[in-house]
């Protein structure tokens, strides 16, 4: 069988997107017939089980894996839509120092023989879980929104991504790819936000995708549901669904889909928040 | 200057905010990586240099690498001790 891929979705800061943008990725990525795991490494502050829709089906966790309570299979949530797609849950009472380098390594260790990919949901910051959340990975998803502070922490995270990892540390290279969430074409034309160029250029690294800012990544959390599960039709559905593809290494054009108004916001030139 | 202002609004504040960027994280790339080792090892070397003639602290050595598009300094800031005295 063919050794996983672990994709690490991080960012620096918090409130970005990375939790929405692992399960989005994670379920599209899923839906081709491949088996995916989506791993929470938010110690603490667990949320993609309940963004997943899976927060009361949690018996067993990381840590009770990393610490022997449970095995893996036990721990793993299959999602109830997809078949393919599973959920390793955080724990949520625990303290984010029950993560030990050697208990990650052995449960990524197990989880790249059970899977095809394996998506780590980096929790916001630079600390124990952020650099555990990376250490493993083959590749990176750096999750940006166009505004400075989302910028300069994706710089940092860049640099730890080049430093930090095991991949770094062995002299190879570490693929990274950026993600730019909460995207609004109209704001950034007028010159009130940053465009694609201006990221790209400050970053420099290669273009995952744009996902529009939009109501119906809202929609889907409220709903517990992966956003390109719950609307595959909506604008933010289909631009992570092209992401997805270009982590399969297919071609996709680069299209901002746009998000669909009603007359009143087109007549306005903007949408009503 | 409320002219400026109107000018400066059509222009969206986009072209602000990428150059800001440009600048701290120009400053902030220089600080880690490659050249803040260097910046570590210039600081351990010229600590030693200086101690073997006074005394000297930690501290009273500061070091600060800048790379502009044209020109990069670098900038040596050692403290003296009120007295001189010869470290032997």
């Amino acid at each position: 069988m063919q050794m996983a891929k672990v994709l690490v979705v991080t960012s620096g800061k918090g409130g970005v997107g990375k939790t929405t943008s692992a399960a989005a990725l994670g379920a599209a990525l899923a839906q081709t017939g491949l088996k995916v795991a989506v791993v929470d490494f938010d110690v603490g502050l667990r949320n993609l089980d309940l963004v997943m829709g899976a927060e009361r089906r949690v018996v067993f966790d990381l840590i009770n894996v990393i610490q022997g309570d449970a095995k893996l299979a036990q721990a793993l949530i299959r999602d109830k839509r997809v078949e393919s797609l599973h959920l390793l849950a955080a724990s949520q009472t625990r303290d984010k120092d029950a993560l030990t380098p050697e208990g990650v390594a052995r449960v990524m260790g197990e989880l790249r023989d059970k899977f095809d990919w394996v998506i780590c949901d980096s929790p916001a910051g630079i600390e124990r879980g952020a650099t555990l959340a990376m250490r493993h990975a083959d590749q990176a998803v750096v999750v940006t929104n166009p505004e400075v502070s989302s910028v300069r922490d994706s710089d940092r995270i860049i640099g730890l991504l080049d430093s930090k990892t095991e991949r770094a540390e062995k002299g190879e290279r570490m693929p990274k790819h950026l993600l730019l969430t909460r995207y609004d074409t109209g704001r950034a034309s007028r010159g009130d936000m940053l465009k694609t160029e201006d990221v790209l250029e400050i970053l420099s690294i290669p273009l995952l995708g744009i996902i529009p800012e939009s109501q119906d990544v809202l929609r889907a959390s409220n709903l517990g549901a992966p956003v390109t599960l719950n609307d595959p039709a909506s604008a933010p559905a289909r631009a992570y669904s092209d992401a997805a593809r270009r982590l399969l290494g297919e071609e996709v054009p680069m299209v901002i889909p746009e998000p669909k108004r009603n007359l009143v916001q087109r007549l306005f030139g903007r949408r009503v928040a | 200057m409320r002219l400026l202002d109107f000018f400066l609004a059509r222009r969206g504040s986009a072209p602000v905010a990428r150059e800001r960027l440009q600048i701290v994280l120009a400053h902030e790339r220089a600080l880690s990586g490659a050249s803040g080792e260097l910046v570590r090892l210039l600081q351990e070397e010229i600590l030693a240099v200086v101690a073997r003639h006074m005394r000297i602290e930690r501290d009273m050595v500061h070091i600060k690498l800048e790379r502009g598009a044209s020109i990069s300094t670098l900038e040596i800031d050692i403290q003296m001790p009120a007295t001189t005295a010869p470290a032997h």
